[in-house]
This record gives C-alpha cells, sequence and structure tokens, in this order.
C-alpha cells in the first residue's frame, strides 16, 4: 500500500517535469509561418533612432518593390545601441541586413564569419547612404559663448557627453575633439592628449549611451554643452522647441553609419537579392530626400545643398578613413583597454 | 503607559510613511508627471499603438509562464531544503539564490554562450530548426531564470519558522506526501506562497536587462513592453515611453488589489 | 535519481515522505535553469590563462568599481534591513489609513522597467528635480555621486526585506508578546527578546537578497551613476564596457568575480539564518 503510494508520487513528479520542460521548450520549434509564400520577410537589424526614418522608407520600399517585382515584402525592424546590436547578429539574430552606427561594428560581424570581406566597397560612399556630424547642443542663447572646441575644454565648462567605452556612437565625438586638438597642434600627440584631458576633466556626467546623455542635458538640466550626433541634436530640439541650440563647431568628424547585408544569413533565408535592392535602394533621389528630412545628411551632395537649411554645410569633416587610418587602427588606438582613452583617466 | 504607546506606534507610522514617500510614491509620480505632460491624447496614442499591443501580450504570455514553472519549483524546492536535513543544504540554497545576485547582463550573456551561434548547444539547435534565443523561448526561459528563487524565497523562512512536527506527526500516522502537503503544510504556507507568487508577477513584467540580452529587439515579435519602453526611450520619445510603462504600473496595482481582496475574503471565512 | 547521490543523502530520524522527489524536482530544474547556463561562463573562460585572468579582474578600475559597487549595496541593503523590518511590522501591526495603497507599492520596485526608475530617480534627485533641490541649498549633489547610486539601489531592494519579513510577522502568534507584557516587559523588550528573533532570520535573507541583487543591478543604477571612472562607475558597467569592446573572456571573467562575491554573502547569511533558528528553536 506504502509502497504504491511512493509509486505514484513518483509518477506525478514525472509527469509534472515533463510537462514543465515540454512547456518550456513547445514554444522553440520554428514556425514555418509561410501563410503566404509570396510574402517575403527580411529582418533589419539597426540603432537607434532610426526607427522613424526606416518606418518611412520601409513603406517607401515596399511599394517600390512591390511595382517592380510583384512580390509583397514584410520588413521586421530592431533597434537598439550599434554595438549591443551587432554583438546580437554575431551570437545569431539572424538578420539580412544591418544598418550600424560604426564600420567598426560591421566589421566585427564580419570577423565572426557572417558578412563577405571587402563590404565597404559593395556599396557607393564607403557603404554609407547618410552621414552625419558632431555638433554641440547648448541652452538658448547660449550663455557660455561656446562657439568651438578651444571653448569647452576652458576651466568651468560642464560636458555632457557619453563614454566611448560602452557607447559606440560616442566614439564619434571623442575622435572629432582629437582631430580638433590634432589640427591647432600640429599633430603633437603629447598637447592632443593635453588637450583631451582637459576636456574630459570637464565632463560632469559619463552616461554609458547618448541618450542618457541627451537625458542628462535636456531633461536633468545638467552641464552647459552636450556633444551630440546632428540627427539626435535635431531631435532634442524638435522635441523642445526653443530651450536649446545647434553649435556647428569649425571642425568636426564625418560620421559613417554603415549599411551592408548579412551574406550568411540572407543565403540561409533566401533573401539575398530583396536584401541587396533593399540597401541599394537608399540612395535613390526619394530615398535620399527621406533621409534629409531626418535629419541625416543625404550622401548625394545634390540632394544635401537641398537641406542647406538645415545642416551647417561651412564646417570642415575630417573622415575617419584618411585621418585615423579607419576604424580598426582607431579603436586600438584610443579605446582598447589601457589606451588613450584609460590613460587620459589615469591618475 | 498606553498613550505612550500609542506614540510610538504614531512615530513608527510616521517614519515608514516618510521612508515610502521618499522612495516609492515620489518616483512613481514622476513617472506620471512625464506621462501626461503631453495631454490625454498624446499618453492614449501611446498606448493605443499596435506594438505597444504586441509586446504587451508578450510580456503577459510570458509572466503566465514564468510565475507558473517558477511557483511550481518553489513550492518543491522549500519543501525539500526545510523539511529534510541533509548535507550541503546550504549550498543548494544558496546555489538556488544565485539569479539574484546576477547582473542582468550575464543572466542573458550565459544563455548566449549555451544557444547562441556561438553557444556549445547550437549545432544541435541548428540541426533540428530550432531557434531558442533572438525568438520567443529565450525571453521565457531568461524571465524564468532572473525570477526563479522568488517563490522558494518567500517560502522558507515560514516553513523553517513552523518546523516539521506536525508534518511527521502526519507521517507517523501514515499520511502520504500530497496529503500531508495539502492539510497542513499548504494553510500555513498560503500567504507566503501569494507573497513569492506576486513578486515574482511583478518581477517577471518589469524584468529589462536579461531579456534585452536575449530578445534581438524584433520589432512585434520578441519585444516585451519594458524593451518597448527602452526603444521609445532611445528614439527621444520620452513622454510615450513613460506612458507605457505607466501601463505596467497599471498592472502591478491591479495585481496587487486583486491580491487584497483574496486576502481580506478568505480571513474572513477562516473566523 | 537524486537519492543514490551519496550528498543528499538524508539524515536519519526524519520520517515525512517525499524526499525523493521533491529532492529530484528541485535538482532536474535547478540545474536546467541555473547550473548548466552558469557553467558555461567557465566554459568560455577556459581558453583564458590564469595570468590573463588575473589581469583583468585586478585591474585598477575595476577594482575602483568593485569598491564602488560593493560599499553602496552594502549601504544600501542596511538601509533597507532597518527600514524594512518597520515596514512589514506598521503593515502587519497596525492600522492606518491608507494602508493597503501603502502595502500595494512595495512591489513597484519591480515591476517598473528599470530604464524608467533609473530616469525617474535621477530627475528626482538631480539638483533641478523636487527633492535634490531641496539638498543642493546646502550643496549636497545626490544624482551622479555616490549617494545618487545608494539610492537607485536602495530602491530596487525595497521589497526583499519586507516581503521576506512580512509573512512571518503575520503568523507569529500575539499570545506570547501578550504574555510577556502581562508580566511587565516594556515593549522595546518584547520586541527584541520575542519578535526579533522570530524575524531575524527571514530579515537577514532579504539582507542578502537585497544586497546580491544590488550589486548585480545595472539598468536602474547607470542613469543616476555619473559613470566616472574611479569614482562613480559599477561593476556591471565595466562588463558592458568590456563586451562593448567584443571581449567575451574579459566580461565573463569579472562576472566570475561578481558570482564569486555573491555566492560568498548569500552563503554566510544563509548559515547565520540557520543558526540562528537553530538558537530559537533550542
Amino acid at each position: 500500500m506504502k509502497k504504491n503510494y511512493r509509486l505514484a508520487n513518483k509518477a506525478i513528479a514525472t509527469i509534472i517535469l515533463f510537462t514543465t520542460v515540454l512547456g518550456t521548450f513547445s514554444g522553440c520549434l520554428k514556425q514555418n509561418s509561410s501563410k503566404n509564400a509570396s510574402v517575403v520577410t527580411i529582418t533589419n537589424v539597426s540603432y537607434d533612432p532610426t526607427r522613424e526614418l526606416y518606418e518611412d522608407y520601409n513603406k517607401l520600399f515596399q511599394e517600390y518593390w512591390e511595382k517592380e517585382k510583384g512580390q509583397k515584402i514584410e520588413i521586421i525592424q530592431s533597434h537598439g545601441g550599434s554595438g549591443k546590436q551587432a554583438r546580437a547578429v554575431i551570437e545569431g539574430n539572424e538578420a539580412d541586413v544591418v544598418t550600424l552606427a560604426l564600420e567598426g561594428d560591421i566589421n566585427e560581424i564580419q570577423n565572426a564569419g557572417l558578412i563577405d570581406k571587402d563590404w565597404v566597397k559593395e556599396l557607393p560612399d564607403d557603404s554609407s547612404p547618410y552621414t552625419s556630424t558632431i555638433v554641440f547642443l547648448v541652452r538658448k542663447g547660449n550663455p557660455k559663448n561656446i562657439k568651438d572646441w578651444d571653448d569647452i575644454v576652458k576651466p568651468g565648462i560642464e560636458v555632457i557627453t557619453p563614454d566611448p567605452k560602452s557607447s559606440g556612437g560616442a566614439r564619434w565625438n571623442f575622435l572629432a575633439a582629437w582631430a580638433y586638438a590634432d589640427k591647432i597642434n600640429n599633430g603633437d600627440e603629447g598637447k592632443n592628449k593635453e588637450f583631451l584631458k582637459a576636456l574630459y576633466s570637464n565632463v560632469t556626467v559619463l552616461d554609458s549611451g547618448a541618450r542618457g546623455s541627451t537625458t542628462t542635458f535636456v531633461e536633468n538640466g545638467q552641464g552647459d554643452v552636450l556633444l551630440a550626433w546632428e540627427n539626435e541634436a535635431h531631435l532634442s530640439l524638435k522635441e523642445h522647441p526653443g530651450k536649446f541650440e545647434i553649435i556647428t563647431p569649425s571642425l568636426s568628424i564625418l560620421a559613417q553609419p554603415s549599411v551592408t547585408v548579412v551574406d550568411e544569413y540572407a543565403k540561409r533565408h533566401k533573401t539575398v537579392e530583396v536584401a541587396k535592392a533593399y540597401l541599394e535602394y537608399l540612395y535613390s533621389d526619394e530615398a535620399q530626400r527621406l533621409a534629409g528630412r531626418n535629419y541625416y545628411r543625404p550622401s548625394n551632395s545634390e540632394i544635401l545643398k537641398e537641406f542647406s537649411d538645415t545642416f551647417n554645410l561651412e564646417v570642415e569633416l575630417v573622415n575617419i578613413n584618411d585621418h585615423f587610418g579607419g576604424w580598426t587602427k582607431a579603436t586600438e588606438k584610443f579605446f582598447a583597454d589601457g589606451a588613450i582613452f584609460d590613460q587620459i583617466y589615469k591618475k | 503607559m498606553k498613550q505612550k504607546r500609542k506614540q510610538t506606534q504614531w512615530l513608527l507610522i510616521f517614519i515608514g510613511i516618510v521612508f515610502i514617500t521618499i522612495m516609492l510614491v515620489l518616483p512613481l509620480a514622476t513617472v506620471l508627471v512625464y506621462a501626461l505632460r503631453q495631454g490625454w491624447n498624446a499618453f492614449y496614442g501611446a498606448i493605443n499603438d499596435d506594438y505597444t499591443k504586441m509586446a504587451l501580450s508578450l510580456t503577459l504570455k510570458t509572466t503566465i509562464v514564468v510565475v507558473m514553472i517558477n511557483t511550481l519549483f518553489g513550492i518543491f524546492a522549500s519543501w525539500a531544503v526545510t523539511k529534510y536535513r541533509f548535507r550541503i543544504k546550504h549550498i543548494l540554497t544558496t546555489l538556488i539564490d544565485i539569479p539574484f545576485s546576477i547582473s542582468p547582463i550575464i543572466a542573458g550573456l550565459v544563455f548566449i554562450l549555451v544557444f547562441g551561434r556561438i553557444g556549445w548547444a547550437y549545432p544541435f539547435l541548428e540541426k533540428f530548426d530550432i531557434s531558442i534565443v533572438f525568438a520567443t523561448p529565450g525571453v521565457h526561459i531568461v524571465t524564468i531564470f532572473v525570477t526563479f528563487p522568488f517563490v522558494f524565497r518567500e517560502l522558507v523562512p515560514i516553513m523553517t519558522a513552523q518546523g516539521s512536527d506536525e508534518e511527521s506527526a502526519a507521517a507517523l500516522m501514515g499520511a502520504g506526501w500530497i496529503r500531508i502537503f495539502r492539510k497542513i503544510t499548504f494553510p500555513h504556507i498560503k500567504w507566503g506562497l501569494l507573497y513569492g507568487m506576486i513578486l515574482c508577477t511583478a518581477r517577471a513584467l518589469g524584468e529589462f536587462g536579461a531579456v534585452s540580452v536575449v530578445s534581438g529587439h524584433l520589432r512585434g515579435k520578441t519585444v516585451t513592453l519594458p524593451l518597448h519602453v527602452e526603444i521609445l526611450f532611445n528614439e527621444f520619445k520620452i513622454t510615450s515611453a513613460f506612458a507605457v510603462s505607466s501601463i505596467l504600473v497599471i498592472i502591478a496595482v491591479i495585481i496587487l488589489i486583486m491580491r487584497n481582496i483574496v486576502e481580506y475574503r478568505v480571513k474572513k471565512e477562516e473566523r | 535519481m537524486a537519492k543514490s547521490i551519496l550528498f543528499f543523502k538524508k539524515k536519519k530520524g526524519n520520517i515525512i515522505p517525499g524526499f525523493g522527489l521533491s529532492m529530484g524536482i528541485t535538482i532536474t530544474m535547478l540545474s536546467l535553469i541555473v547550473l548548466i547556463p552558469l557553467f558555461s561562463i567557465i566554459i568560455t573562460l577556459s581558453d583564458t590563462t590564469l595570468e590573463d585572468f588575473w589581469q583583468i579582474i585586478s585591474d585598477e578600475q575595476t577594482i575602483a568599481a568593485y569598491k564602488v559597487s560593493l560599499t553602496c549595496a552594502g549601504i544600501a541593503a542596511a538601509v533597507n534591513f532597518i527600514f524594512g523590518i518597520l515596514l512589514a511590522w506598521i503593515l502587519t501591526r497596525y492600522q492606518f489609513p491608507m494602508k493597503r495603497f501603502v502595502d500595494g507599492l512595495i512591489e513597484l520596485p519591480f515591476a517598473l522597467p528599470t530604464a524608467v526608475a533609473g530616469i525617474s530617480l535621477t530627475t528626482l534627485y538631480s539638483d533641478k528635480g523636487w527633492i535634490g533641490s531641496i539638498f543642493s541649498k546646502w550643496d549636497i549633489k545626490i544624482s551622479y555621486t555616490k549617494t545618487g547610486i545608494t539610492i537607485a539601489m536602495i530602491f530596487i531592494g525595497i521589497p526583499f526585506v519586507v516581503r521576506s519579513i512580512q509573512p512571518v510577522l503575520e503568523k507569529l502568534d500575539l499570545q506570547y508578546e501578550e504574555a510577556a507584557e502581562v508580566m511587565g516587559a516594556s515593549r522595546f523588550c518584547i520586541f527584541r527578546r520575542i519578535v526579533l528573533p522570530e524575524i531575524l532570520p527571514a530579515a537577514l535573507a532579504g539582507f542578502g537578497l537585497a544586497f546580491a541583487r544590488s550589486i548585480g543591478e545595472y539598468g536602474s543604477v547607470v542613469f543616476i551613476a555619473g559613470n566616472i571612472p574611479y569614482e562613480t562607475q559599477i561593476t556591471p558597467l565595466i562588463i558592458m564596457n568590456k563586451l562593448e569592446q567584443f571581449n567575451y573572456s574579459a566580461a565573463t571573467s569579472i562576472a566570475l568575480v561578481m558570482l564569486i562575491f555573491a555566492f560568498i554573502i548569500l552563503f554566510s547569511i544563509n548559515l547565520l539564518q540557520s543558526l540562528i533558528s537553530r538558537i530559537a528553536n533550542g
């Protein structure tokens, strides 16, 4: 009698365990949701804040593609920090195309064997259909009279910028400042370091991401100047009209967000053709204008001129390849553990 | 004497309320102020968005799965740990507590290191065309992980305080395991169990860090409500972000009210 | 089954049935959900040499971050310990207006997405915020300092202590306290001698969990921390930085160190807890 009871207990336990395990994993099987064979799905893994741009662009492209090929497509968007998104793709987030903030992030995906070599050359303008730059966001009326990089290293100026070690996008800020220092110091690296040391000792809050910095500056009223991407600075102006001003320094960096097809995953999904077309169409006149309206500088110089009201076209922009020898070199020299950025903070 | 006692009582209540106000009420008020600062229409628009609804349904599904599994585990594990004496009990208890202390980033990362493309289980999964991370199962599993000890943790102190004399007596009289649990243990632990489940629900609703690592942020597919909040925030839509997070607060409040009603009714019956 | 494993063999003198069953389920689920995934940290580290490992975890900046994380989490857990007991006490023993509301708020820190909690706290405690502006009159900065980090950690730890003690207090038989009072013991003495020993194991458990959760927390703390290296950088941020550089082995190395910290804390609290309950039960 007692033995039976025990047996029953064990049986119950086994059943419970199996249900639990099965329950957990039942959802795992990929649903081959081929409800409609003519609908092709592609996944675009992007960074923030490109959502509005791609939301509009996806509609544009869906129309275009249906007209050209008579095929409907569904585009799944994913947004997050650029480095984090690149990591997710490496770790198995099966994106057909990536549209990230840094060439370096895409290079990491290439190193993981998912993207063919020389992807940068596959599309025009180093595979960056739109660009941006680093500008200053200051409070209305520019009370501290900030005009250029010289002004923000002065003692007593409080600077807000994200940490280049945790935010890939913030590396552009650092490099822009370095490029300026390089120009006034005629390439004297010791002096450049002093310049950046002065700059970062003015930094009162070093947020982990660009958006965090903007909140610190805009919502919490910290600091006198925010170093920001041009498109993000415009978004802040839009959200808080009449409270801030954009100052474009005399020299800045050409921030080139890069796009490419993730060859390995696209081949697996049999979406290479549409994925390529998706990126190529970003260079069409309509898409370029769309980028301009979303505060990205169109790479087509004719269309860029149409937006001369929005963008300061006078600024001298240095290119990462010409000035720093590309992302890999720049990362090693400035942002690796123990490299120049760490040295600046070392006591 | 009596009056002095009253004084201490009100003093304690006062201190408690001040602490709650500073630490909890004001942050909550900040959320609501942000959520409503562009008016009701903006608030309603943010909530009535298709992606918000999809995120909400994923979050609710995840929470239900997670609470069920962890309740089951919590009951068995706390029973095993408190009703018997065996070696390495402390190590076992500590291991169960581990998910509390792991940084959410690492919690997500360990599952990537198992099921992701760089993980050791990947070749096997690929063969059978199963995807766990960057799909909904991944979201479920990491949420189970981060809330794993909640029910267990609530039950252990109660079961310890209760001791095992009554159970032993019942066992001597020949009662089986299930009968002992149902008739003796359960009445003692039911409020603790409820607390544990509520905590687990709240935590599962709000979990962000770990889920964000394994979700892949696929809009409409693997984006939970907290991830959706983060995305909105990163898109410079701070008002919408706070509006959506107020949904989470509302759900939490509804659950807590439900708990209070259940508690009140049952306690009344017992009297 | 688990019965065959010597380690789990129960000691003699217990007649409650169901040991094999409950232990079996516990071990299986624990392994599937916690142990096997955690083991992958060690697998990932297997190609890191001990020297590299040591160098990563003993880096100056990283050590500064451990210090920040541990001290802030320790203070926060201590604050929660005291206020947790107080809150649990007033919620179970006293009647006052809005009691249900206060009771309901306790879980709020869990339900609020960490980023939202972080942003709200930062706004509240920055020198332009409701609370921060009061303190800024005396030149005290809260947001972007260690004080701010501690406050965020108090916030996320509140439910642990309160909800650990509350069920125990509710179950506590009032007659001992009443008897003691009849015999003329002071309120404080009753609390210390009768109530405290009963709730101490639960309160300690709450303390340990709040502490452990605080050192691991990222989302809500990172906004209020200024993240200045050597000063207000928390350990999870260092892990994030390593990951941003695609350096998985460095990230997992530091994660392992934090895991060991947490394990030691939780383990000693579990020991202490059973010691106390053994004393309490004679």
